[in-house]
């Protein structure tokens, strides 16, 4: 669904004359190969680099060095563009950024309008994405009445009518209250689990990665470490030094242990948390 | 010395189609030096009410009195209101205006009055505070990511030295070590200086850590106020709020839940981590 090979950008500042000033090497040399039907999540301090690859995928950005395909599209083809775009759609943080209609359906029908997908279809498309993210019932609203959740939803429906095989989600719920958060979460697994769309997700929360495929961990630009959440997760000490962090559960489990309590690594659920610690208890 | 908020309405496009009753009679007593979490629902007042507490925002009726002074009388100074209770915004867009990171967080201190050389001394100070060295000082704040952005936004306030300082929702946006360490060097102006910390926060994880007091907020009303863990003994009604409690009350209820006999009230890694400890050895 989305390859690189050896991706690198820089943000250039161009002095009066428009000529290069400073450089700052944002991505740099990354490679990776995203299948489709996958959850993706990426991880990262801040800096390192995530919202610029992400941009890369919709082609808002293009690579420097390297190269970016998005369905075996190349991102530098400028033919391609609309094509990539509706392949691959973006959802933001800031959920009043993203929303421009005044009646929630009259938004969410905007980027297929812009695709000039004809009229008849476009309701189609609008009431598909509206019933997907549980938002069906709210289609005549305003949307500056809803709440966080609620716009980050309809924000993920405008980019379904699309009818990309792909969303890129660049922390969705930073502004979220722990339901809307939920509610964003629970909306994109169902979306790859049901629609097989392949999700990239970029967040701060480590609980949202649980459920993933696979992790990509960033650090100055360079994808540093990645596998299964468990395999990311049970490297507790090294994620630490990238300024990130585990899931509670297994940072609870990781403090046990070091009081020298034997649980095993990897722990990434409550629920997993407590059957080790009962198991351990009855042998007692 | 404290801030006083008596029966504070606050409505929205009043008189409109689109009126919306923001705050209903809110009554609120912040004592010097407290570390206050501020908790509720998407659309449930916070910002609003925190924008009152630095004068941003007039209210509908009600008063607000601080050091025992009326804000809303004829001889009270907003300015100086606004120079003693500091308010980072929760979006820090709308924070940042200037063309390089010192002079945004020189802005501040200069508008009190500071001459340069002092402004930018504090502003340092600032930029230090929130981990940004001296190679951000010259970079445009919009150039920045997010959360570098929300970084500079907070040094802005923190330049001022305010004796209150409001945060809403400063850690969104921030990577996990990046809000450690800012609510840590935030918990240790509180502890040393004394100054009173409002936390508006969607994180349960960091108000059950940080905070000695907790208010609830829901559909403009103040539901609990009481410490973290009074507040989150509440979780099930927090959770028809939408919202929640840490994970690690959570844990503690799955395990009591299995018929282990824990201390169901701890509500951070440490407090947890005793409690199942002493379960184990328990008899
Ligand atoms: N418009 C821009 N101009 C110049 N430099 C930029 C610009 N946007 C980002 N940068 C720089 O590029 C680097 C990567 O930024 P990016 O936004 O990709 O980080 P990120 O991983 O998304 O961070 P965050 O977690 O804070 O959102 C950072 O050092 C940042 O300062
Ligand atoms: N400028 C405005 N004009 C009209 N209504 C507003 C405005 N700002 C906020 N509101 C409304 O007032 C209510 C309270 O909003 P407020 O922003 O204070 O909530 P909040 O608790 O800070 O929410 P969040 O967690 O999403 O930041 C909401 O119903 C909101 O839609
Ligand atoms: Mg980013
Ligand atoms: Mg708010």
């Amino acid at each position: 669904m989305v390859r690189a090979e050896g991706l690198t950008f820089y943000y250039e500042r161009l002095d009066e004359e428009g000529n290069v000033e400073s450089k700052k090497r944002a991505v740099d040399h990354v490679d990776l190969h995203i299948r489709p039907g996958k959850f993706i999540a990426i991880l990262g301090h801040n800096g390192s680099g995530k919202s610029t690859l992400a941009k890369h995928i919709n082609a808002i950005l293009t690579p420097a060095e390297g190269t970016l395909w998005v369905d075996g599209m190349d991102t530098k083809e400028e033919e391609k563009l609309w094509d990539i775009r509706q392949d691959a759609g973006m959802v933001f943080q800031n959920p009043d950024n993203q929303i421009i209609g005044t009646v929630v359906e009259e938004d969410v029908g905007f980027g297929p309008e812009n695709l000039g997908v004809p009229t008849d279809e476009i309701w189609k498309r609008v009431e598909e994405s509206l019933d997907a993210v549980g938002m069906l019932k709210y289609r005549h609203h305003s949307p500056n009445k809803l709440s966080g959740g609620q716009k980050q939803r309809v924000a993920i429906a405008g980019v379904m009518a699309m009818h990309p095989r792909c969303i890129v989600l660049d922390e969705p719920t930073a502004m979220l209250d722990p339901n809307g958060r939920k509610s964003v979460i629970q909306t994109a697994q169902r979306l790859n689990r049901e629609e097989g769309i392949t999700i990239i997700l970029i967040t701060h929360y480590m609980e949202e990665v649980v459920e993933a495929d696979h992790v990509f961990v960033m650090d100055e630009g360079r994808v540093v470490m990645e596998g299964s959440p468990r395999q990311v997760f049970s490297q507790v000490e090294e994620l630490k030094k990238l300024r990130l962090d585990v899931p509670q559960a297994t940072l609870l489990a990781f403090e046990l242990q070091k009081r020298g309590v034997r649980l095993p690594d990897g722990i990434l659920r409550n629920e997993e948390l407590v059957d080790e610690l009962c198991r351990l208890k009855s042998k007692m | 010395m404290s801030i006083k908020v008596k029966n504070v309405n606050y409505t929205y496009a009043e008189g409109t189609a689109y009126e919306i009753h923001a705050l209903k009679d809110i009554n609120l007593e912040i004592p010097d030096g407290q570390f206050i979490g501020l908790i509720g629902h998407t659309g449930s007042g916070k910002s609003t009410l925190v924008q009152h507490l630095n004068g941003l925002v007039k209210a509908t009726s009600g008063r607000i009195y601080f050091n025992e002074r009326d804000i809303y009388g004829e001889n009270f100074s907003m300015k100086e209101l606004r120079s003693k209770v500091g308010l980072v915004f929760q979006y820090p867009e709308h924070q940042l205006f200037e063309v390089d990171v010192l002079s945004d967080v020189c802005f501040g201190p200069r508008n009190l009055g500071c001459s340069q050389a002092e402004a930018e001394k504090k502003a340092r100070e600032a930029l230090h505070m929130v981990g940004l060295g001296a190679e951000y000082e010259k970079r445009s704040p919009f150039e920045l990511s997010g959360g570098q952005k929300r970084r500079v936004a907070i040094a802005g306030v923190l330049a001022m030295e305010p004796q209150v300082l409001i945060l809403d929702e400063p850690t969104a946006g921030l990577d996990p070590k990046g809000r450690d360490e800012i609510l840590d060097q935030i918990e240790s102006l509180q502890k040393e200086r004394g100054i009173t910390v409002v936390l508006v926060s969607h994180s349960m994880e960091d108000v059950a850590r940080y905070v000695d007091r907790i208010i609830v907020m829901d559909h403009g009303e103040v539901r609990f106020d009481g410490t973290p863990k009074e507040v989150f003994r509440h979780y099930k009604e927090l959770e028809k709020m939408g919202l929640a409690a840490p994970q690690m009350t959570y844990l503690m209820q799955g395990l009591r839940e299995k018929g282990a006999d824990v201390d169901a009230d701890a509500t951070t890694i440490e407090e947890a981590a005793d409690a199942v400890e002493h379960w184990l050895k328990s008899k």
